[in-house]
């Protein structure tokens, strides 16, 4: 319980909860305030990680209880001001429960089953099935407190690491950081400590840390998450690694598609210097270090260290070889540590907490927790952070509440465009660093995207390709030009090579299954293809990016070579998803021949008379399916259809 | 020495470069040349050079954009939905490629890599609003709304 | 199995004492330098090492992936071009995963080029071509190709950018050792073309036509403009009276085209040749570059005596001179106002020569023979028609082929002379610090009256970027700076302490002409014997002093009277423009 004389609202302000339209239900909750005369005040709090839920709002009556709503569009809030703010009854539709952190309490729910209003006990939030299996540490603050507040960040323990670490020397601070056992939360894995401290050991008066938030991948959002919900939590990280390798000066790396983190990192950088938390000797030891954002523009290849820091210097991010190394050698020739957001944002509780509190979770070569952005065919899409060893199964089916539309699981794409797929066989591969290497993905930033039987595992692949392919830096000649043909194989996979019925019925029996053999032949020469240049590119190319773009062809390959099979050879889509493989048909008994259709078919291959069943000409038809989403009878449909050589 | 410090100072003043070309898009909505030409000359690099570093990034612009962008997302979660429908749909009513803008001026469409708005999936942004769970045929209706909107 | 070579390489003097590294590759060991890259030290081994983007002295890009070797330890192949050698490396270089690895890189590059060699400029002389035939390509990937317009823009190169394999080199020249930068990366992934900044191509840009982008070119990418039609056009026509003049550097830089060493003397062959080609008179350029060294050095006296403006500046160098008018617009009065030799051989052509023998100043039609892609630019933009043709050495060498003439065959012929007898003029002006010793040589004798004692003026002599010296000349300290290499030039006039000097001789190819834009193509282009050979002619010599010439001596008495003469201006003078501004957008 509080002691607040006031009723708090927080309404959850992130870019999702934006693009959900929490602006509408702040500029309503204001107006409501002053039109209602309540004595009020409304804070913006970064995101709780429930995507589905958004967007989010958060109120604590006076001396109560902080409780949490879900999906409160405008409509919801007023119903919370009459329901709750005037009368104390909790719109049960719309309660999450009490917010993290908090009692548990007892209040009037309404509509309870028996359509009585009565007192009851109002769960905590965590438990949630989308919570309860989470260990938040790094997303501890966000959605709670108000990111544009230092004294809040402050007043939830922050700033006593860079406390502590200052009263120490450099080399406990790495050494403590070593022993956490914490990795690089960005892709690969490497020891933060050992990075760290191979740049202390650099003899240059000029060091520089970096910290890389130009996060790129498709569908990740974790860091946007942790930058706009508890920015200080990020830059306290930094500047302890910036005293812990002797750096003065740090550099936040940004994509410019963040604008909203940007803001909210500018405003914390300003709150920092008042408080001589940066700039000329801070908290008077004397260290002297400064945060300054440098804003990407656009280049998935500057997440590659080398690359970003290129980008910094004001050039093309096109990566450097390695060695040197950047802790070696970096921006401008100096040792440089370049860490992602997340792996900074573990560095202010290993200080605080001490490393045995870190490794106290997670598994034995992969400590503490990682967070993830859960996307794709699942039911809660959303921000969670688990502790390193969780199954993949249980992130999917516990927290994830399992798959949309009664749908099967069919694979998990880990790791972005450089990671690889994990098949339903391996849904009970624990989540570390090294179990995921070994089943043919990797950890990287976070990105986790749930594909169900629906989903066609050449297009999953065709998709990454199609991405990295065109961020592609264009220097070496695997990525550049392999990359390019790659994906121009996977597109051939994907291309229809039908023979219509009426010209295999010309063909004589006996050479029909010739031609079936052949294809058989070509196919496998075909995938014998795309693994040879797979191989070359990964063994060639010049960065890591351009190593790892063909990780999703050769996972897909690897779990899923009959889907690749079954295109090439029966010229069908497994899944049903590549409309080009589909033959559409109408069904003559639901068709009310009223002609939509018809209209919206682009290469008029459907004829029939007003009221009159309509029929498709298939070597017209160009497999667009607006006809499908056109039938309001649910007349249409696409089936894949078996191409019968043999015989 | 006084060479050292010059030598320093060139390049600080080249890491500003990318800030300086957002700062010029952020005013002109695009790139003109003799802003290129002028800062080449500021940062003591050619202009081909700088041409270099704003072609290499997918935010800068070269030519004035449309009266509205349109910005569909095609990041994983969107994709997975259908943001590609959405795409060829926007594409066959505006009769444009992505990075292209309309001959009326009206709009210019980009195809970008997640917006963060995944729930809202599949998800276009015009201008500064989200449109989320746009179906195909919602999509007539809001460029409509737009071009009345002059 | 130890093998060294580095006792062999520090014999020849290239290399001083160094540290050793231990490497073992394909099963062998050796001993090569520590400070290198693995390419590098492989080669020092002798291994060939196959690379289109590696180029000595050029930071290394990493682009082609060609270079790949198994290195124990290494997850990957590595790029040898880039891996820095360290001691006990083992290294395989033959085994089929390198060779697989190396030959679907070059099929890569070769799906995204022209199949269209039998019509290409470097057909036999192309890198990306030997190496295909080398590792046995397939025809394997089809797929979109890049797709670009030729860029026929410029006066003296020639882009095709659907040749271009993105190997960096010209970039790494242009920006590194030109400090130009005109021609960039531009977009990324599979788009990325190199191109300049605004306009349709190179000749819209600062370009300054040094062509030494052209030199490391793998492909056909970048080339000269080929003007050889218009010379056999003009030898076919009974109207024309077609003579040639043949630049200094050009004669010591055609023997290994012809089979015989390098940097063999082929002046006397190189007039048989010419004259087996066609031509009715081949003239020497060094006459016109002893004029030359008339006008500039009375300029240089003439400055002395009027206290400035200092420093006199050479300008045979038409790179240097579009590179001063660009960059330096402010300082045009320190370029010497003389023409390039080539353009005072050209104007005395059309004019005194023509008087005086059977040629007619509409008829004559004068091709030079240059190291030099730049001269092609200056005969169109500067020369209003002193000069019709230029062809560069390697075209000189593809006309000599098309011929069937091989020079190394031929017994030698004199030069034709211009005015009075034949004789053999100096060569050095082909080297970097030539027309520096030369000009000293005859300032000091306009000014003092006496010789210079001794004619070898070692200061202004090598291969160095920078050069500089003092003579005193009648109690003068005459202070006179060599440079050679555009980036070299910006660092000297950006250091401050140039306005202190009298004479600045600038040439824009590091080395000077004999490293020259034109000049055949090789990595291991043997400068330094170059420059031994043009020495060595001029040690040779009978005179050595361009105003003991005694053709030069007959042109003064006969026609122009004195140098920088009213007449002498007249002929051999030109101007100077601001274009600062002229590659600007609008």
């Amino acid at each position: 319980m509080s002691d607040n004389k006031q009723i708090i609202f927080y309404v959850g302000s992130g870019t999702c909860g934006l693009a959900a339209g929490a602006q509408a239900v702040w500029d309503t909750l204001l107006e409501e305030v002053k039109r209602r005369g309540l004595n009020a005040v409304a804070k913006k709090v970064g995101c709780m990680g429930l995507c589905e839920r958004e967007p989010m709002v958060d109120v604590r009556l006076p001396g109560s209880v902080r409780v949490s709503f879900g999906n409160v569009d405008v409509k919801g809030l007023r119903r919370i001001l009459d329901s709750y703010v005037e009368n104390g009854v909790i719109p049960g539709e719309l309660l999450l429960g009490t917010a993290l952190g908090e009692p548990d309490y007892e209040a009037v729910v309404e509509p309870e089953p028996n359509g009585q209003a009565k007192l009851v006990k109002v769960p905590n939030m965590m438990e949630l099935p989308f919570m309860s299996k989470q260990c938040r540490r790094v997303l501890a603050n966000c959605g709670r407190i108000d990111p544009e507040s230092i004294e809040e960040y402050i007043a939830a323990g922050g700033y006593d690491a860079l406390r502590k670490a200052i009263g120490q020397t450099p080399q406990w601070v790495v050494d403590e950081v070593t022993r956490s056992g914490l990795r690089g939360r960005g892709g690969a894995g490497f020891p933060t400590g050992r990075k760290w401290s191979t740049a202390l050991e650099q003899e240059d008066t000029q060091k520089y840390i970096i910290c890389n938030a130009d996060e790129g991948d498709p569908g990740a959002f974790m860091d946007r998450g942790l930058l706009e919900g508890d920015p200080h939590r990020v830059l306290e990280g930094i500047v302890i690694g910036g005293y812990a390798i002797g750096a003065n000066k740090g550099y936040m790396y940004v994509r410019a598609e963040y604008p909203l983190a940007i803001e909210r990192i500018e405003k914390a950088l300003e709150q920092m210097r008042a408080k001589r938390l940066l700039g000329e000797n801070i908290l008077g030891s004397g260290f002297n270090f400064d945060i300054e954002i440098k804003m990407g523009a656009g280049a998935f290849v500057c997440g590659e260290e080398t690359a970003l820091m290129a980008s910094i210097e004001g050039g093309r991010g096109v990566p450097r070889p390695k060695p040197p190394f950047p802790a070696v050698k970096g921006l401008w020739g100096h040792p440089t540590i370049i860490n992602n957001v997340e792996t900074f944002a573990n560095v202010p509780d290993i200080i605080a907490k001490g490393a045995e509190w870190f490794a106290s979770v997670g598994t034995e070569k992969s400590k503490g927790t990682k967070v993830f952005s859960l996307t794709g065919k699942v039911r809660n899409s959303g921000l969670i952070e688990v502790p390193m060893g969780i199954t993949l199964q249980e992130i999917i089916f516990d927290l994830g509440g399992g798959i949309v539309d009664n749908g099967t699981f069919k694979a998990a794409q880990i790791g972005g465009p450089s990671g690889g797929c994990l098949p339903a066989a391996l849904l009970s591969t624990s989540i570390d660093y090294d179990s995921l290497i070994q089943a043919g993905a990797m950890m990287g930033s976070g990105g986790l995207v749930v594909m169900d039987n629906h989903t066609c595992m050449v297009e999953v692949a065709r998709y990454f390709l199609s991405f990295t392919k065109t961020e592609s830096c264009g220097r070496c000649t695997p990525c550049r030009e392999g990359t390019t043909r790659l994906y121009e194989l996977l597109e051939r996979v994907l291309t229809p090579q039908r023979v219509v019925d009426a010209e295999i019925e010309r063909i004589p029996a006996e050479l029909r299954s010739l031609m079936g053999a052949r294809r058989h032949i070509e196919a496998e020469e075909f995938i014998g293809e795309i693994y040879e240049l797979a191989g070359v590119i990964k063994d060639t190319a010049a960065c890591q990016l351009g190593a790892t773009t063909p990780n999703p062809i050769l996972s897909t390959l690897r779990h899923f070579e009959s889907e690749y099979r079954a295109h090439l050879m029966d010229q069908i889509c497994p899944a049903g998803a590549c409309k080009q493989f589909l033959t559409y048909t109408i069904d003559a008994s639901l068709c009310q021949g009223c002609g939509l259709c018809k209209a919206e078919c682009p290469s008029n291959a459907i004829s029939g008379e007003k009221k009159e069943v309509h029929v498709i000409d298939q070597e017209l038809c160009s497999h667009c399916g607006n006809c499908v989403d056109a039938c309001a009878f649910g007349a249409i449909s696409g089936l894949s259809v078996k191409m019968e050589l043999v015989g | 020495m006084g060479v050292q410090t010059e030598v320093v100072s060139a390049t600080e003043k080249r890491s500003t470069l990318i800030a300086r070309l957002h700062e010029v898009q952020e005013r002109e909505g695009y790139l003109p040349a003799v802003e290129i030409a002028a800062i080449a000359k500021e940062m003591g690099m050619s202009a081909a050079q700088v041409m270099g570093v704003a072609t290499f990034y997918n935010h800068f612009r070269l030519r004035p954009p449309g009266k509205h962008s349109i910005k569909v997302c095609d990041g994983t979660a969107c994709h997975v939905k259908g943001s590609n429908k959405l795409l060829d749909r926007i594409e066959a009513e505006l009769n444009i490629q992505p990075g292209e803008s309309t001959e009326d001026g009206m709009f210019t469409l980009h195809v970008v890599a997640c917006l963060g708005a995944c729930s809202m999936a599949p998800a276009m942004v015009i201008d500064d609003d989200v449109h989320g769970r746009v179906s195909p045929r919602q999509l007539k209706r809001i460029l409509n709304s737009y071009r009345r909107r002059q | 199995m130890a093998v060294t070579n580095t006792a062999a390489l520090a014999a020849n003097g290239q290399i001083k004492s160094r540290k050793l590294v231990n490497i073992t590759v394909d099963g062998h060991e050796y001993q090569v330098g520590a400070d290198q890259t693995l390419l590098e030290g492989l080669r020092e081994a002798g291994i060939k090492v196959p690379t289109l983007c590696n180029w000595q002295g050029l930071h290394p890009a990493g682009a082609c992936r060609v270079c790949v070797v198994e290195l124990e330890g290494a997850r990957t192949l590595v790029a040898s071009c880039t891996q820095p050698i360290v001691d006990g490396m083992v290294v395989r270089t033959q085994t089929p995963r390198v060779r697989l690895a190396r030959k679907i890189n070059l099929e890569l590059q070769l799906a995204n080029h022209p199949e269209d060699c039998f019509y290409c400029q470097r057909n036999n002389n192309c890198e990306l071509q030997t190496l295909a035939a080398e590792y046995g390509v397939e025809r394997r990937y089809r797929g979109k190709r890049k797709q670009a317009l030729n860029d026929v823009t410029s006066y003296a190169l020639m882009r095709d950018p659907e040749k271009c394999i993105l190997c960096q080199r010209c970039v790494t020249t242009c920006a590194d050792v030109q400090a130009v930068a005109c021609i960039t990366p531009l977009k990324r992934g599979f788009d990325t073309t190199i191109g300049v900044a605004f306009g349709e191509g190179i000749g819209d840009s600062e370009c300054v036509n040094c062509g030494q982008c052209t030199k490391v070119c793998p492909t056909g990418a970048l080339v000269e403009r080929d003007d050889l039609a218009k010379v056999y056009t003009a030898l076919a026509d009974p109207t024309k009276y077609v003579v040639a003049q043949i630049a200094p550097a050009v004669r010591v830089s055609l023997a290994q085209e012809f089979g015989m060493s390098p940097g063999a003397d082929f002046t006397g062959k190189l007039v048989a040749g010419l004259k087996l080609v066609g031509f009715t008179k081949v003239f020497d350029t060094n006459y016109a570059a002893d004029l030359t060294i008339m006008e500039e050095a009375a300029e240089l006296v003439g400055r002395v005596k009027n206290n400035g403006p200092f420093p006199l500046v050479t300008s045979c160098c038409p790179a240097w001179i579009k590179f001063a008018e660009q960059y330096y617009p402010d300082h045009l009065e320190n370029l010497s106002s003389c023409k390039s030799p080539q353009m005072m051989m050209g104007a005395v052509l059309h004019s005194e020569y023509a008087k005086k023998t059977e040629a007619t100043r509409d008829g004559t039609f004068v091709v030079s023979m240059m190291p030099c892609t730049a001269k092609k630019w200056e005969m169109n933009k500067v020369s209003e028609g002193d000069v019709d043709v230029v062809l560069t050495t390697r075209e000189l060498v593809r006309m000599l082929k098309r011929e069937q003439i091989n020079l190394a065959e031929l017994e030698p012929v004199s030069f034709d002379p211009v005015f009075g007898a034949s004789t053999w003029a100096p060569a050095i002006f082909g080297v970097s610090g030539g027309v520096a010793e030369a000009a000293i040589r005859t300032a000091y004798q306009m000014v003092t009256g006496e010789e210079l004692p001794v004619p070898d003026f070692t200061p202004v002599r090598g291969l160095e970027g920078v050069k500089t010296t003092v003579v005193d000349v009648n109690g003068v300290q005459l202070r006179s700076a060599v440079i050679s290499g555009l980036q070299n030039v910006r660092d000297f006039f950006a250091q401050g302490g140039w306005e202190d000097y009298h004479f600045i001789e600038v040439m824009a190819c590091p080395g000077g002409c004999i490293n020259g834009g034109g000049q055949p193509y090789s990595e291991h282009w043997p400068l330094r014997r170059l420059m031994e050979s043009l020495y060595g002619i001029d040690k040779n010599m009978s005179w050595r002093r361009s105003h003991e010439n005694p053709e030069i001596v007959d042109l003064y008495e006969q026609y122009l009277g004195a140098p920088n003469s009213e007449k002498a201006h007249h002929l051999l003078h030109r101007s100077y423009v601001d274009r600062s501004m002229d590659y600007l957008p609008q």
